[in-house]
């Protein structure tokens, strides 16, 4: 940037993505263009552990826990795991959190260059392929142990729903129709919220669930953190409407909570559900 | 043996920045206002899809008047400097002074430069502040000249008659609905009696300091500019009723609206070689397609 003038590159025409110019202005700044020497790198840095993230009429809640790990250490207590990536989107990001922290910001200037350029939102669809083909790029440091597996979420202004899409490390895409978990507890997660997700929750329902899928991953899973009642800690919840992305506040999310861990107090397996 | 011209490079200079100024005064005008809470774009366009004003960044608008082709390439340009740098450092580290700079150093690269054509384009860059005094308005000119401009500035065609308006009725601190108007009126300003601009023909954006939001730039709905300025779009005065279509004749008169437009071929000189007077009327179609 020592020139003042704009490059050839600013000023051709053509592309509306924002990755594809960098990869021509400034490659280094692309998390995908490094090479690292050969070995596995899986101990390095801190991991983000679990996101969950479920539908109700009208929209989608994602939530994360705040706890990153690195090895038996637990690297940050109050780590923010949930980003709103355009004004009807969001990712959670499980796996390294600093490539996750980098490509999530990457993606949320590709989203609003392109509307910019464009002069129009881009689809759904189009969000998640975009997101697919960031996580397809960091292959190889996936398979030195430096993997990212985002979840995203967007409410399709077009359909008027929320949507739900899991990524793998290789960019393989696949829509969610009801809930999904990722990361390290994400098995756990699941397990709860098949038994407590139902089609008509309102938003507040639908916060609890994810809320009490949460503890019980924190229950089973060592590297997803529970809420933590000394230092007032609670899950992020970011909840995607038709109004657009809102973070739900601190002390929503505290009352929930609250309320969740006040039950548990009574069966601490948390609510029952009925055998047929 | 043919022996090359000499032309002195006062004449060289003198006659790209003849050329770059009539291609601008041959476009409608855009009038920039500040008011309580930011930034107020206003410009007379027959196009809802091709933009004269637009987002570059968070706080950080831009407007132009002349070739679209030309200033919609430094549009990109700038949309992907402000991202760039807004993703290598910090958002707030996008300043509008940089764009300025950074615009005013390609203009006059362009223009000093024998290869090119000069850019026809004049430009606005705008950065609304936390407050009134951080608000920051930049003329930008096809030679790369940078100007600071405060309260009010006006480009293109009947630019003269615009600013004369705005200077004599101004107020610092109107809200947004009467500097709109204020705006509107002062496009409205011509050689003969003030014409009324339909609301229909009207582009309006603000840089709304007062906005939730990180990105501070809005659009005005056609709805809300029709209760600002009352008039609802005069009857019969549309856009499709404006005579700006593409003429679809090869062998008629090139339509001035429609750059793709040159079947006929005849696209009139800037002026008359004998007289030396423009032959396009001041306040003549902007150099744009009509609504698709």
């Amino acid at each position: 940037m020592s020139d003042p003038r704009l490059g050839p590159a600013f000023l051709r025409p053509g592309s509306s993505s924002f990755v594809d110019f960098l990869a021509e202005e400034a490659p280094d700044l692309l998390p995908h263009r490094r090479a690292l020497p050969e070995g596995s790198y899986a101990e390095l840095a801190p991991h983000g552990t679990t996101i969950v993230a479920a539908t109700f009429p009208g929209g989608v809640v994602m939530a994360g826990d705040r706890r990153a790990t690195m090895g038996n250490v637990i690297a940050q207590r109050d780590i923010q795991k949930v980003f709103p990536t355009d004004e009807y989107s969001c990712v959670g990001i499980a796996g390294t959190a600093g490539i996750a922290v980098e490509m999530t910001r990457l993606f949320q200037v590709e989203l609003e260059h392109y509307e910019k350029i464009e002069g129009a939102v881009l689809s759904t669809d189009g969000k998640a392929n975009r997101l697919a083909t960031l996580i397809r790029g960091n292959l190889g440091m996936a398979m030195q142990g430096l993997a990212v597996v985002p979840l995203f979420a967007a409410f399709d202004l077009d359909a008027g729903i929320g949507r739900i899409f899991a990524f793998d490390v290789t960019g393989n895409r696949n829509e969610e129709r009801a809930f999904h978990s990722v990361g390290s507890g994400s098995t756990f997660a699941r397990g709860a919220l098949k038994k407590l997700h139902r089609d008509d929750l309102d938003e507040r329902g639908c916060v609890t669930a994810v809320v009490q899928a949460l503890y019980d991953a924190a229950d089973d899973d060592t590297a997803t953190g529970g809420p933590d009642l000394a230092r007032r800690i609670f899950p992020l919840v970011g909840v995607i409407t038709a109004d657009g992305y809102r973070e739900l506040p601190e002390d929503e999310v505290a009352s929930v909570a609250d309320a969740v861990i006040a039950a548990r107090m009574h069966r601490p397996d948390g609510p029952v559900a009925p055998l047929s | 043996m043919s022996m090359p011209f000499y032309v002195s490079p006062e004449q060289l200079m003198k006659d790209r920045a003849d050329f770059a100024r009539k291609g601008i005064g041959r476009g409608r005008s855009l009038v920039v206002v500040q008011y309580s809470d930011g930034i107020v774009f206003v410009s007379e366009n027959l196009s809802q899809a091709l933009h004269k004003v637009s987002e570059i960044y968070d706080r950080i608008a831009f407007a132009a008047v002349g070739r679209y082709n030309e200033f919609e390439n430094l549009r990109i340009a700038g949309v992907r400097l402000a991202d760039m740098r807004g993703y290598a450092y910090d958002r707030r580290d996008v300043t509008g002074r940089g764009l300025a700079n950074a615009y005013a150093q390609t203009l006059g690269t362009i223009f000093s430069s024998g290869g090119e054509k000069p850019y026809e384009v004049e430009i606005f860059v705008a950065e609304v502040g936390d407050s009134a005094e951080g608000d920051q308005i930049y003329r930008l000119t096809y030679d790369g000249q940078v100007a600071d401009e405060h309260d009010f500035a006006a480009m293109g065609g009947s630019a003269e008659p615009a600013t004369t308006y705005l200077k004599e009725h101004f107020t610092p601190g109107a809200d947004l609905a009467a500097s709109v108007r204020l705006a509107v009126q002062a496009l409205g300003q011509g050689d003969g009696e003030p014409r009324e601009i339909p609301s229909s023909n009207l582009e309006v954006a603000v840089l709304d300091r007062s906005r939730t939001q990180q990105r501070k730039f809005k659009r005005l709905r056609a709805a809300q500019l029709q209760e600002i300025l009352g008039n609802g779009g005069a009857p019969g005065a549309g856009p499709e009723d404006d005579g700006g279509g593409p003429s679809t004749d090869p062998s008629g008169p090139d339509s001035p609206t429609d750059p793709t437009d040159t079947a006929g071929g005849d696209v009139p000189p800037l002026e008359d070689p004998t007289t030396g007077e423009p032959t396009a009327p001041p306040g003549d179609e902007p150099p744009i397609a009509p609504p698709l």
